[in-house]
């Protein structure tokens, strides 16, 4: 036989093997969390999302602290970083070539430090440099410069570059000829970006802003060292707090158990919401997809 | 009767879509407000930037700064040592070089072929779409649960854990990016080429290997590069993985295996002045190291076209 009549359907199922594989791989992790979680669910139910209880001692644990942790950092980033990222997008874009060259590159390379750098520069600097701040201003605080206002702005300066690089790409690919039209009948610079660039890519800005979601959502090390890793639910800014990622990092090597599968819980937990926020975007896009004039 | 086409009055919808600029509705917006209103926005824009930026800065000074005071030849050619003994970070150096290896080893060559298989042969198929929504999930996936993951796959059953976990776990963060950036830069070949190859008699497998992929070589390696560079600093899988080790990486497969990124989060949580210091020396290192690959990625291997 000619090797042409057997190599192209062999290169096509190992092809097609790899590509399953990592579809296969995300079932993996849904089944495996799930499994192993199972002992914690059933000793708690669905009463371990409300609970507060952390305390290996009596073997009782809840999510609520770590779930409120995750959710209000991501959001105090996300409020911080999206409005900044979009601006700077808008900046870059606009500047003159050589300036918009540097500035990408500089933009790319800052969302390339790796994010272990981020949680050891907010520990040694920008930690102790809030609790200046919470001192100068004689604003009560109980947990020196740690905390959720801490940890928010440690994502945002993170996810920023994300969003930016990501927003910067949509804009560029906005047809120059339609900016150009605005820019013919009057509108200003920043009426161009709002009604034009901003309708035009709006399916890459959704999507720059799902990453720095996801991101935020599932970062460990920036917060771990920044959080202060109470388990409790904050309540103000300047709070003690913990998140899903941070908490697992900090309790499972030491854990086994009840405790080690309501760990498991908290990981699946993270995993479906990151998997929602996937969902959304893509449904989001999908149903609006008519609206904006696609296909 | 009326007119079917005639809407009634209860029917009557405000019109809808993008208005370009709202000069209809008095009051009207005068120049001197939208003029204010653009130079506000431009202000804010460029005082948004200079501050990412300067924090970008403001990091990298702060590393370069208490960093150079650890490092030496020797610090990067010594073995860890515990508190108030002189160690270096040479196991921990070593160890992340062995782990972001093996691991582009496990994953960029199926990772290669799945792309190849979205971009030439599954294309807009349901499992390709699937597939690619599949990726995108992972792409997502928080880095702990990929520690979780291979915890229960590899740590557990094997009773140890080991830097072959490590990598496995580095693998599977690497698997849907260099998929997805290979099958865009797959997609980037025009179909002309493979029209010509397939005319020249070759098959699938031999225009896609030697034809495709060898114009769409630059972006395939970078898009590797950066993915080992993304993943090399990556600390949250190795915790429970490949842990830490105060010893050369000599049991790669069956033993736990020292890192940067864990080590700076080991010294970093620690409060001895003396491993702080080698904290910041190792996050120099692997700072270096990260950018270092980004930068070659970024201008050895540029497109010519673009």
């Amino acid at each position: 036989m000619r090797a042409s009549a057997w190599s192209d359907p062999v290169f096509r199922w190992l092809c097609k093997i790899c590509a399953m594989l990592c579809g296969l791989l995300m079932v993996a992790f849904f089944v495996q969390l799930a499994f192993a979680s199972g002992e914690a669910w059933s000793e708690f139910g669905l009463g371990f999302f409300v609970s507060t209880e952390w305390d290996p001692v009596r073997d009782l644990y809840g999510a609520l602290p770590s779930i409120a942790g995750t959710v209000f950092t991501t959001i105090i980033a996300l409020v911080i970083a999206l409005p900044l990222a979009f601006v700077s997008a808008l900046f870059i874009v606009d500047a003159p070539p050589w300036l918009s060259r540097l500035l990408g590159q500089a933009v790319d390379l800052l969302a390339a430090i790796p994010s272990i750098i981020y949680g050891m520069w907010g520990l040694f600097v920008l930690v102790p440099l809030m609790d200046k701040l919470w001192i100068a201003l004689g604003v009560d605080h109980e947990y020196g410069g740690l905390g959720l206002l801490t940890s928010g702005l440690i994502l945002s300066l993170m996810i920023l570059p994300y969003i930016c690089a990501v927003m910067r790409d949509v804009f560029r690919m906005t047809p120059p000829m339609l900016r150009e039209s605005a820019f013919g009948i009057g509108c200003t610079r920043w009426e161009t970006a709002r009604d034009i660039l901003m309708r035009y890519g709006i399916r890459g800005l959704l999507g720059g802003i799902f990453i720095g979601l996801g991101r935020a959502l599932g970062e460990t090390m920036a917060v771990l060292f920044v959080a202060g890793n109470i388990m409790q639910v904050p309540v103000g800014f300047l709070d003690g707090c913990t998140t899903i990622a941070a908490t697992l990092a900090n309790n499972f090597a030491e854990a086994d158990g009840i405790q080690r599968s309501a760990l498991f819980a908290l990981g699946l937990i993270l995993l479906v919401m990151a998997f929602a926020i996937q969902v959304l975007a893509q449904y989001y896009l999908r149903m609006t997809s008519a609206k904006r004039g696609e296909k | 009767m009326e007119p079917i086409s005639k809407p009634t009055v209860g029917e009557r919808t405000a019109p809808t879509g993008p208005a370009l600029i709202n000069l209809g509705r008095p009051p009207y917006k005068t120049l001197f407000w939208r003029k204010l209103q653009d130079n506000l926005v431009q202000a804010f824009s460029v005082a948004a930037l200079a501050l990412a930026v300067g924090v970008m800065l403001w990091i990298l000074c702060t590393i370069l700064v208490r960093g150079s005071e650890a490092l030496s030849w020797d610090f990067l050619t010594t073995t860890t040592a515990p508190h108030g003994f002189k160690g270096g970070i040479g196991n921990a150096l070593l160890g992340t070089l062995y782990i972001t290896l093996f691991a582009a080893l496990i994953a960029v060559p199926p990772a290669i072929c799945a792309g190849i298989w979205l971009a030439e042969f599954g294309k807009q198929s349901r499992l390709a779409d699937a597939l690619r929504f599949s990726a995108n999930v992972m792409m997502g996936m928080p880095s702990i649960v990929v520690g979780l993951f291979v915890y229960m796959i590899l740590v557990a059953p094997m009773g140890a854990s080991s830097g072959l976990a490590g990598s496995v776990s580095l693998a599977i963060l690497m698997f849907p990016v260099v998929m997805r950036t290979t099958e865009d830069m797959l997609m980037m070949v025009p179909d002309t080429l493979r029209e010509s190859g397939l005319a020249l008699g070759l098959t699938r497998c031999r225009v896609t290997l030697q034809i495709i992929c060898k114009a769409a070589r630059n972006g395939m390696v970078t898009g590797v590069l950066l993915s080992v560079a993304r993943v090399s600093g990556e600390t949250a899988p190795l915790l429970f993985t490949a842990q830490f080790a105060q010893t050369w990486p000599n049991a790669f497969f069956n033993g736990p295996t020292a890192s940067i990124p864990v080590l700076i989060n080991n010294y970093g949580m620690s409060n001895f002045e003396d491993l702080q210091t080698a904290g910041w020396g190792a996050s120099l290192v692997i700072a270096v190291l990260v950018l270092s690959i980004n930068i070659i990625a970024r201008v050895a291997f540029r497109d010519k076209k673009h």
